[in-house]
Protein backbone atom coordinates (compact mmCIF):
# COMPACT_ATOMS: atom_id res chain seq x y z
CA UNK A 1 0.00 0.00 0.00
CA UNK A 2 2.66 2.39 1.03
CA UNK A 3 4.35 1.74 -2.39
CA UNK A 4 1.36 2.62 -4.17
CA UNK A 5 0.77 5.47 -2.71
CA UNK A 6 4.52 6.69 -2.83
CA UNK A 7 4.67 6.18 -6.03
CA UNK A 8 1.69 7.77 -7.27
CA UNK A 9 2.65 10.78 -5.30
CA UNK A 10 6.27 10.69 -6.14
CA UNK A 11 5.31 10.52 -10.39
CA UNK A 12 2.27 13.18 -9.43
CA UNK A 13 4.70 15.45 -7.64
CA UNK A 14 7.27 15.10 -10.73
CA UNK A 15 4.80 15.76 -13.23
CA UNK A 16 3.22 18.75 -11.40
CA UNK A 17 6.89 20.30 -11.19
CA UNK A 18 7.72 19.88 -14.66
CA UNK A 19 4.26 21.14 -15.47
CA UNK A 20 4.89 24.61 -13.37
CA UNK A 21 8.37 24.56 -14.89
CA UNK A 22 7.38 24.49 -18.89
CA UNK A 23 4.40 26.94 -17.86
CA UNK A 24 6.45 29.51 -16.56
CA UNK A 25 9.59 29.04 -19.00
CA UNK A 26 7.07 29.76 -22.37
CA UNK A 27 5.83 32.70 -21.26
CA UNK A 28 9.73 33.53 -20.18
CA UNK A 29 10.65 32.73 -23.59
CA UNK A 30 7.93 33.25 -25.10
CA UNK A 31 8.48 34.76 -28.78
CA UNK A 32 6.00 36.90 -30.33
CA UNK A 33 4.85 35.32 -33.55
CA UNK A 34 3.34 37.93 -35.90
CA UNK A 35 -0.20 37.20 -36.05
CA UNK A 36 -0.49 37.64 -39.94
CA UNK A 37 1.99 34.74 -40.74
CA UNK A 38 0.02 32.08 -39.19
CA UNK A 39 -3.14 33.12 -41.23
CA UNK A 40 -0.91 33.15 -44.30
CA UNK A 41 0.97 30.12 -43.49
CA UNK A 42 -2.53 28.58 -42.80
CA UNK A 43 -4.00 29.78 -46.42
CA UNK A 44 -0.26 27.91 -48.02
CA UNK A 45 -0.89 24.58 -49.94
CA UNK A 46 1.70 23.53 -47.13
CA UNK A 47 3.76 21.55 -49.72
CA UNK A 48 7.16 22.93 -49.27
CA UNK A 49 7.68 23.29 -53.02
CA UNK A 50 9.87 25.75 -53.14
CA UNK A 51 8.51 26.90 -56.12
CA UNK A 52 7.86 30.71 -55.20
CA UNK A 53 11.25 30.65 -54.40
CA UNK A 54 11.35 30.68 -50.72
CA UNK A 55 12.72 27.86 -48.82
CA UNK A 56 9.21 26.58 -48.19
CA UNK A 57 5.88 27.67 -47.13
CA UNK A 58 6.62 28.84 -43.34
CA UNK A 59 9.55 31.23 -45.36
CA UNK A 60 7.01 32.62 -47.74
CA UNK A 61 4.24 32.83 -45.51
CA UNK A 62 7.15 35.31 -43.23
CA UNK A 63 8.01 37.32 -46.20
CA UNK A 64 3.96 37.97 -47.28
CA UNK A 65 3.30 39.69 -44.21
CA UNK A 66 6.64 41.14 -44.09
CA UNK A 67 5.30 42.49 -47.45
CA UNK A 68 8.56 41.68 -49.12
CA UNK A 69 6.46 38.90 -51.43
CA UNK A 70 3.42 39.26 -53.13
CA UNK A 71 0.42 37.86 -52.22
CA UNK A 72 -0.13 35.46 -55.32
CA UNK A 73 3.59 34.57 -55.03
CA UNK A 74 1.95 31.02 -54.94
CA UNK A 75 2.69 29.49 -58.15
CA UNK A 76 0.74 26.12 -56.83
CA UNK A 77 -2.14 27.65 -54.92
CA UNK A 78 -2.88 30.50 -57.83
CA UNK A 79 -5.63 32.62 -57.64
CA UNK A 80 -7.85 30.81 -55.04
CA UNK A 81 -5.23 31.03 -52.58
CA UNK A 82 -4.18 34.52 -53.50
CA UNK A 83 -7.47 35.44 -53.14
CA UNK A 84 -7.52 34.43 -49.41
CA UNK A 85 -4.12 35.42 -48.65
CA UNK A 86 -5.17 39.08 -49.71
CA UNK A 87 -8.16 38.95 -47.82
CA UNK A 88 -5.45 38.28 -44.69
CA UNK A 89 -3.76 40.89 -45.89
CA UNK A 90 -6.13 43.69 -46.87
CA UNK A 91 -4.12 43.78 -50.06
CA UNK A 92 -5.93 43.44 -53.60
CA UNK A 93 -4.86 40.39 -54.79
CA UNK A 94 -3.99 41.08 -58.56
CA UNK A 95 -4.52 38.44 -61.57
CA UNK A 96 -2.66 35.45 -61.10
CA UNK A 97 -2.62 33.59 -64.79
CA UNK A 98 -2.32 29.58 -64.32
CA UNK A 99 0.87 28.84 -65.67
CA UNK A 100 1.91 25.46 -66.43
CA UNK A 101 5.40 23.79 -67.39
CA UNK A 102 5.54 23.29 -71.27
CA UNK A 103 8.56 20.90 -72.67
CA UNK A 104 10.26 23.13 -76.15
CA UNK A 105 10.65 19.88 -78.09
CA UNK A 106 9.10 17.09 -80.03
CA UNK A 107 12.45 15.35 -80.55
CA UNK A 108 10.24 11.85 -80.52
CA UNK A 109 11.79 8.68 -81.58
CA UNK A 110 10.29 8.82 -84.67
CA UNK A 111 10.97 12.42 -85.56
CA UNK A 112 14.54 12.88 -84.26
CA UNK A 113 18.07 11.62 -85.77
CA UNK A 114 20.32 10.39 -83.83
CA UNK A 115 23.96 11.02 -84.02
CA UNK A 116 25.36 7.77 -82.32
CA UNK A 117 23.79 5.28 -79.76
CA UNK A 118 24.26 5.77 -75.86
CA UNK A 119 23.92 2.89 -73.62
CA UNK A 120 24.84 4.61 -70.34
CA UNK A 121 23.50 5.48 -67.42
CA UNK A 122 19.88 7.27 -67.83
CA UNK A 123 20.25 10.77 -66.33
CA UNK A 124 19.81 13.79 -68.49
CA UNK A 125 22.83 15.92 -66.37
CA UNK A 126 25.02 12.91 -66.93
CA UNK A 127 23.84 12.60 -70.77
CA UNK A 128 24.07 16.56 -71.35
CA UNK A 129 27.68 16.54 -70.89
CA UNK A 130 28.75 14.36 -73.61
CA UNK A 131 29.76 15.54 -77.38
CA UNK A 132 27.02 16.66 -79.02
CA UNK A 133 24.87 17.11 -76.08
CA UNK A 134 23.72 13.74 -75.87
CA UNK A 135 22.51 11.36 -79.02
CA UNK A 136 20.48 13.05 -80.29
CA UNK A 137 21.43 15.14 -83.28
CA UNK A 138 19.90 18.46 -82.10
CA UNK A 139 21.83 19.93 -79.83
CA UNK A 140 18.90 21.46 -78.18
CA UNK A 141 16.84 18.00 -77.84
CA UNK A 142 14.94 16.97 -74.81
CA UNK A 143 17.27 14.00 -74.12
CA UNK A 144 13.90 11.76 -72.60
CA UNK A 145 16.06 10.05 -69.46
CA UNK A 146 13.51 11.50 -67.10
CA UNK A 147 15.39 14.25 -64.77
CA UNK A 148 12.53 15.67 -64.72
CA UNK A 149 9.83 13.03 -63.93
CA UNK A 150 11.95 12.22 -60.91
CA UNK A 151 12.47 16.13 -59.99
CA UNK A 152 8.55 16.00 -60.43
CA UNK A 153 6.62 16.05 -56.91
CA UNK A 154 3.32 16.02 -58.64
CA UNK A 155 3.92 13.44 -61.19
CA UNK A 156 3.16 15.74 -63.55
CA UNK A 157 5.81 15.22 -66.24
CA UNK A 158 6.65 11.80 -67.77
CA UNK A 159 8.72 10.62 -70.63
CA UNK A 160 6.37 9.71 -73.49
CA UNK A 161 8.38 8.60 -76.81
CA UNK A 162 11.58 9.36 -75.47
CA UNK A 163 10.49 13.56 -75.14
CA UNK A 164 9.05 14.86 -71.76
CA UNK A 165 5.51 15.70 -71.64
CA UNK A 166 3.72 17.50 -68.86
CA UNK A 167 0.12 16.81 -67.87
CA UNK A 168 -1.38 20.22 -67.68
CA UNK A 169 -4.35 19.35 -65.02
CA UNK A 170 -1.39 18.06 -62.61
CA UNK A 171 1.43 20.78 -63.05
CA UNK A 172 1.07 23.29 -60.62
CA UNK A 173 4.03 25.19 -61.30
CA UNK A 174 6.49 24.57 -58.93
CA UNK A 175 9.11 24.79 -61.78
CA UNK A 176 11.32 21.73 -60.30
CA UNK A 177 11.56 20.80 -63.72
CA UNK A 178 12.66 23.69 -64.66
CA UNK A 179 15.32 24.10 -62.34
CA UNK A 180 16.24 20.07 -62.83
CA UNK A 181 16.94 20.03 -66.89
CA UNK A 182 20.42 20.46 -68.31
CA UNK A 183 18.56 21.45 -71.16
CA UNK A 184 16.46 24.28 -70.58
CA UNK A 185 14.04 22.81 -72.91
CA UNK A 186 11.23 23.54 -70.51
CA UNK A 187 9.08 26.76 -69.32
CA UNK A 188 6.33 28.24 -68.11
CA UNK A 189 3.52 29.31 -70.30
CA UNK A 190 -0.17 30.32 -69.97
CA UNK A 191 -2.42 27.32 -69.13
CA UNK A 192 -4.85 28.59 -71.72
CA UNK A 193 -2.43 29.18 -74.50
CA UNK A 194 -3.02 26.98 -77.46
CA UNK A 195 -0.30 27.32 -79.59
CA UNK A 196 2.97 27.45 -78.42
CA UNK A 197 6.26 26.80 -80.21
CA UNK A 198 7.81 23.02 -79.83
CA UNK A 199 10.97 23.07 -80.43
CA UNK A 200 14.33 25.27 -78.93
CA UNK A 201 16.68 23.90 -81.90
CA UNK A 202 19.11 27.02 -81.87
CA UNK A 203 20.51 25.87 -85.39
CA UNK A 204 19.69 27.18 -88.56
CA UNK A 205 18.58 25.32 -92.28
CA UNK A 206 20.17 22.31 -93.50
CA UNK A 207 21.65 21.33 -90.09
CA UNK A 208 18.01 21.88 -88.21
CA UNK A 209 16.54 20.27 -90.96
CA UNK A 210 18.65 16.94 -90.40
CA UNK A 211 18.60 16.90 -87.02
CA UNK A 212 14.46 16.60 -86.46
CA UNK A 213 11.88 16.43 -88.43
CA UNK A 214 10.02 19.10 -87.04
CA UNK A 215 12.57 21.90 -85.77
CA UNK A 216 12.09 25.32 -86.32
CA UNK A 217 14.78 26.52 -89.31
CA UNK A 218 14.57 30.05 -87.94
CA UNK A 219 13.02 30.57 -91.81
CA UNK A 220 10.81 33.35 -90.48
CA UNK A 221 7.93 32.79 -91.39
CA UNK A 222 5.41 33.13 -87.95
CA UNK A 223 7.44 36.27 -87.75
CA UNK A 224 6.09 37.50 -91.17
CA UNK A 225 2.93 35.74 -90.98
CA UNK A 226 1.72 37.17 -87.09
CA UNK A 227 0.05 40.49 -87.12
CA UNK A 228 0.46 41.40 -83.18
CA UNK A 229 4.30 40.86 -83.14
CA UNK A 230 3.80 37.86 -80.95
CA UNK A 231 6.26 35.54 -82.34
CA UNK A 232 10.20 36.96 -83.28
CA UNK A 233 12.73 34.62 -84.53
CA UNK A 234 15.53 35.16 -81.43
CA UNK A 235 18.75 32.66 -81.70
CA UNK A 236 17.90 30.96 -84.83
CA UNK A 237 14.63 29.50 -83.44
CA UNK A 238 11.07 31.01 -82.92
CA UNK A 239 9.77 32.63 -79.70
CA UNK A 240 6.39 33.64 -78.65
CA UNK A 241 5.48 36.57 -76.33
CA UNK A 242 2.54 35.14 -74.27
CA UNK A 243 1.08 38.27 -73.55
CA UNK A 244 0.69 39.90 -76.89
CA UNK A 245 -0.09 36.27 -78.72
CA UNK A 246 -4.18 36.10 -78.97
CA UNK A 247 -4.12 32.30 -79.94
CA UNK A 248 -5.29 33.22 -83.80
CA UNK A 249 -2.97 30.01 -84.82
CA UNK A 250 -2.06 31.66 -88.03
CA UNK A 251 1.69 31.11 -87.59
CA UNK A 252 0.94 27.48 -87.08
CA UNK A 253 -0.97 26.76 -90.11
CA UNK A 254 2.47 28.70 -91.69
CA UNK A 255 5.13 27.18 -90.32
CA UNK A 256 6.38 24.89 -92.52
CA UNK A 257 8.29 22.31 -90.01
CA UNK A 258 5.13 22.24 -88.17
CA UNK A 259 7.18 22.86 -84.96
CA UNK A 260 4.15 25.71 -83.76
CA UNK A 261 1.21 23.73 -82.58
CA UNK B 1 42.42 7.54 -18.33
CA UNK B 2 39.51 5.45 -16.89
CA UNK B 3 36.99 8.57 -18.60
CA UNK B 4 38.90 8.25 -21.76
CA UNK B 5 38.25 4.56 -21.53
CA UNK B 6 34.83 4.70 -20.98
CA UNK B 7 33.69 7.56 -23.72
CA UNK B 8 35.99 5.23 -26.43
CA UNK B 9 33.79 2.06 -25.44
CA UNK B 10 30.82 3.59 -25.38
CA UNK B 11 31.78 5.93 -28.93
CA UNK B 12 32.89 2.98 -30.59
CA UNK B 13 33.43 -0.30 -29.20
CA UNK B 14 29.26 -0.76 -28.24
CA UNK B 15 28.27 2.08 -30.56
CA UNK B 16 24.72 2.86 -29.78
CA UNK B 17 23.61 2.70 -33.19
CA UNK B 18 25.70 0.20 -34.93
CA UNK B 19 26.53 -2.60 -32.21
CA UNK B 20 23.37 -1.63 -29.95
CA UNK B 21 20.44 -0.54 -32.17
CA UNK B 22 19.37 2.27 -30.39
CA UNK B 23 18.37 5.48 -32.22
CA UNK B 24 17.66 3.50 -35.30
CA UNK B 25 14.83 5.80 -36.33
CA UNK B 26 16.38 9.48 -36.12
CA UNK B 27 20.01 7.58 -37.83
CA UNK B 28 18.14 6.33 -41.29
CA UNK B 29 15.37 9.38 -40.83
CA UNK B 30 17.68 12.11 -40.85
CA UNK B 31 20.82 11.27 -42.54
CA UNK B 32 19.75 12.89 -45.92
CA UNK B 33 22.32 15.92 -45.73
CA UNK B 34 25.72 15.93 -43.92
CA UNK B 35 23.88 19.69 -42.72
CA UNK B 36 21.12 18.10 -41.14
CA UNK B 37 22.91 15.26 -39.64
CA UNK B 38 25.66 17.53 -37.67
CA UNK B 39 22.53 19.42 -36.68
CA UNK B 40 20.91 16.11 -35.70
CA UNK B 41 23.96 14.76 -33.64
CA UNK B 42 24.50 17.82 -31.98
CA UNK B 43 21.49 17.93 -30.51
CA UNK B 44 21.36 14.51 -29.10
CA UNK B 45 24.76 15.36 -27.59
CA UNK B 46 23.34 18.08 -25.74
CA UNK B 47 19.61 16.40 -24.80
CA UNK B 48 21.59 13.07 -23.56
CA UNK B 49 24.12 14.87 -21.36
CA UNK B 50 21.39 17.23 -19.22
CA UNK B 51 18.67 14.14 -19.34
CA UNK B 52 21.07 12.06 -18.23
CA UNK B 53 22.57 14.36 -15.28
CA UNK B 54 18.56 15.40 -14.13
CA UNK B 55 17.31 11.54 -14.70
CA UNK B 56 20.42 10.23 -12.37
CA UNK B 57 19.73 12.94 -9.64
CA UNK B 58 15.94 11.94 -9.43
CA UNK B 59 16.79 8.14 -9.59
CA UNK B 60 19.28 8.58 -6.66
CA UNK B 61 17.25 10.96 -4.66
CA UNK B 62 14.30 9.61 -4.60
CA UNK B 63 13.81 6.13 -6.63
CA UNK B 64 16.91 4.47 -5.23
CA UNK B 65 16.10 2.40 -1.32
CA UNK B 66 18.73 4.73 -0.30
CA UNK B 67 16.59 7.92 -0.93
CA UNK B 68 14.24 10.54 0.74
CA UNK B 69 11.37 7.63 0.66
CA UNK B 70 13.44 4.41 1.54
CA UNK B 71 12.01 2.75 -0.83
CA UNK B 72 12.91 0.74 -3.96
CA UNK B 73 10.50 2.65 -6.42
CA UNK B 74 13.26 1.37 -9.46
CA UNK B 75 10.29 0.22 -11.29
CA UNK B 76 9.39 3.97 -11.87
CA UNK B 77 12.32 4.84 -14.01
CA UNK B 78 10.90 4.11 -16.91
CA UNK B 79 7.95 6.53 -16.63
CA UNK B 80 9.63 9.17 -14.49
CA UNK B 81 12.97 9.49 -16.95
CA UNK B 82 10.46 9.50 -19.92
CA UNK B 83 8.89 12.48 -18.10
CA UNK B 84 11.49 14.42 -17.83
CA UNK B 85 13.17 13.46 -21.53
CA UNK B 86 9.88 14.87 -22.84
CA UNK B 87 9.58 18.07 -20.60
CA UNK B 88 13.35 18.87 -21.71
CA UNK B 89 13.42 18.66 -25.57
CA UNK B 90 10.22 20.71 -24.98
CA UNK B 91 12.40 23.24 -22.76
CA UNK B 92 15.26 23.02 -25.22
CA UNK B 93 12.86 23.82 -28.28
CA UNK B 94 11.61 26.99 -26.84
CA UNK B 95 15.48 27.92 -25.32
CA UNK B 96 16.56 27.25 -29.23
CA UNK B 97 13.36 29.55 -30.66
CA UNK B 98 14.02 32.45 -28.42
CA UNK B 99 17.62 32.63 -28.23
CA UNK B 100 19.44 30.69 -31.07
CA UNK B 101 16.53 30.75 -33.83
CA UNK B 102 19.26 30.04 -36.37
CA UNK B 103 19.62 26.53 -35.20
CA UNK B 104 16.13 26.22 -34.35
CA UNK B 105 15.68 26.65 -37.88
CA UNK B 106 18.23 24.32 -38.66
CA UNK B 107 16.93 21.39 -37.15
CA UNK B 108 13.26 21.73 -37.50
CA UNK B 109 11.39 18.94 -36.60
CA UNK B 110 14.16 17.06 -36.02
CA UNK B 111 14.23 18.59 -32.55
CA UNK B 112 10.78 17.19 -31.18
CA UNK B 113 11.82 13.79 -32.52
CA UNK B 114 14.39 13.74 -29.99
CA UNK B 115 12.11 12.71 -27.52
CA UNK B 116 11.34 9.64 -29.28
CA UNK B 117 15.00 8.56 -29.94
CA UNK B 118 14.84 5.63 -27.66
CA UNK B 119 18.74 6.69 -27.43
CA UNK B 120 18.07 8.89 -24.55
CA UNK B 121 16.08 7.03 -22.94
CA UNK B 122 18.71 3.82 -23.23
CA UNK B 123 21.33 6.19 -22.26
CA UNK B 124 19.69 7.40 -18.82
CA UNK B 125 18.25 4.14 -17.77
CA UNK B 126 22.22 2.29 -18.33
CA UNK B 127 23.46 4.98 -16.30
CA UNK B 128 20.87 4.44 -14.31
CA UNK B 129 21.69 1.11 -13.21
CA UNK B 130 24.93 0.67 -14.45
CA UNK B 131 26.81 3.45 -12.85
CA UNK B 132 27.10 5.03 -9.17
CA UNK B 133 29.58 7.42 -9.79
CA UNK B 134 27.87 11.05 -11.59
CA UNK B 135 31.05 11.85 -13.37
CA UNK B 136 31.94 8.38 -14.74
CA UNK B 137 28.33 8.01 -15.86
CA UNK B 138 28.37 11.47 -17.55
CA UNK B 139 31.70 10.39 -19.72
CA UNK B 140 29.52 7.17 -20.85
CA UNK B 141 26.72 9.57 -21.88
CA UNK B 142 28.93 11.90 -23.58
CA UNK B 143 30.57 8.71 -25.48
CA UNK B 144 27.51 6.90 -26.36
CA UNK B 145 26.22 10.69 -27.63
CA UNK B 146 29.37 11.26 -29.43
CA UNK B 147 28.91 7.64 -31.03
CA UNK B 148 25.79 8.55 -32.23
CA UNK B 149 26.85 11.86 -33.48
CA UNK B 150 29.80 10.47 -35.53
CA UNK B 151 27.92 7.40 -36.86
CA UNK B 152 24.94 9.59 -37.83
CA UNK B 153 27.44 12.00 -40.14
CA UNK B 154 28.89 9.27 -41.75
CA UNK B 155 26.31 7.83 -42.91
CA UNK B 156 25.04 10.77 -44.21
CA UNK B 157 28.21 11.26 -45.89
CA UNK B 158 28.10 7.65 -47.46
CA UNK B 159 24.38 8.79 -48.80
CA UNK B 160 25.48 11.87 -49.86
CA UNK B 161 27.98 10.51 -51.72
CA UNK B 162 25.37 7.67 -52.99
CA UNK B 163 23.57 9.77 -54.71
CA UNK B 164 24.95 10.19 -58.49
CA UNK B 165 25.33 6.53 -58.24
CA UNK B 166 23.63 3.98 -60.43
CA UNK B 167 21.66 2.05 -58.06
CA UNK B 168 19.61 -1.35 -59.10
CA UNK B 169 16.11 -0.34 -59.05
CA UNK B 170 14.93 -2.57 -56.66
CA UNK B 171 17.55 -1.12 -54.38
CA UNK B 172 16.41 2.01 -54.56
CA UNK B 173 15.68 4.58 -51.54
CA UNK B 174 15.55 2.69 -48.12
CA UNK B 175 16.61 -0.81 -48.55
CA UNK B 176 20.17 0.34 -50.18
CA UNK B 177 20.40 2.75 -46.87
CA UNK B 178 19.69 -0.70 -45.09
CA UNK B 179 22.30 -2.27 -46.55
CA UNK B 180 24.70 0.66 -45.87
CA UNK B 181 23.80 0.06 -42.25
CA UNK B 182 24.40 -3.32 -42.00
CA UNK B 183 27.95 -3.04 -43.61
CA UNK B 184 28.32 0.05 -41.03
CA UNK B 185 27.75 -2.15 -38.12
CA UNK B 186 29.96 -4.92 -39.23
CA UNK B 187 32.74 -2.49 -39.97
CA UNK B 188 31.84 -1.18 -36.39
CA UNK B 189 32.70 -4.60 -35.02
CA UNK B 190 36.52 -4.56 -35.78
CA UNK B 191 36.41 -1.95 -33.23
CA UNK B 192 35.29 -4.93 -30.34
CA UNK B 193 38.80 -6.49 -30.38
CA UNK B 194 40.32 -2.97 -29.53
CA UNK B 195 42.94 -3.66 -26.60
CA UNK B 196 42.49 -0.68 -24.11
CA UNK B 197 42.92 0.12 -20.95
Amino acid sequence: MQIIISSVVLLSVIALIIGIFLGISSEVFKVEVDEKVSKVRECLPGNNCGGCGFAGCDALAEAIAKGEAAVNQCPVGGAPVAAKISEVMGVAAGDSVKMVAFVRCDGTCVNANKAYEYNGVKDCRLAASLPNAGEKKCKNACLGYGTCVNACKFDAIHIVDGVAKVDEEKCVACKACINACPMKVIELVPYAKKHKVVCSNKDKGKPAMDACKVSCIACGMCERTCTKGAIKVVNNVAVMDYTKCDDCGACAEKCPRKCIS
Amino acid sequence: MEFIVIIITAALISNVVLSRFLGICAFLGVSNKVETAKGMGIAVIFVILIATAVTFGINNVFLEKTGVFGLDLTYLQTIAFILVIACLVQFLEMFLKKFIPSLYKALGIYLPLITTNCAVLGVALTVAQDYTNFAKGMAYALGTSGGFCISIILMASIREKLEGNDIPESFKGKPIVLIIACLMAIAFTGFSNLNIG
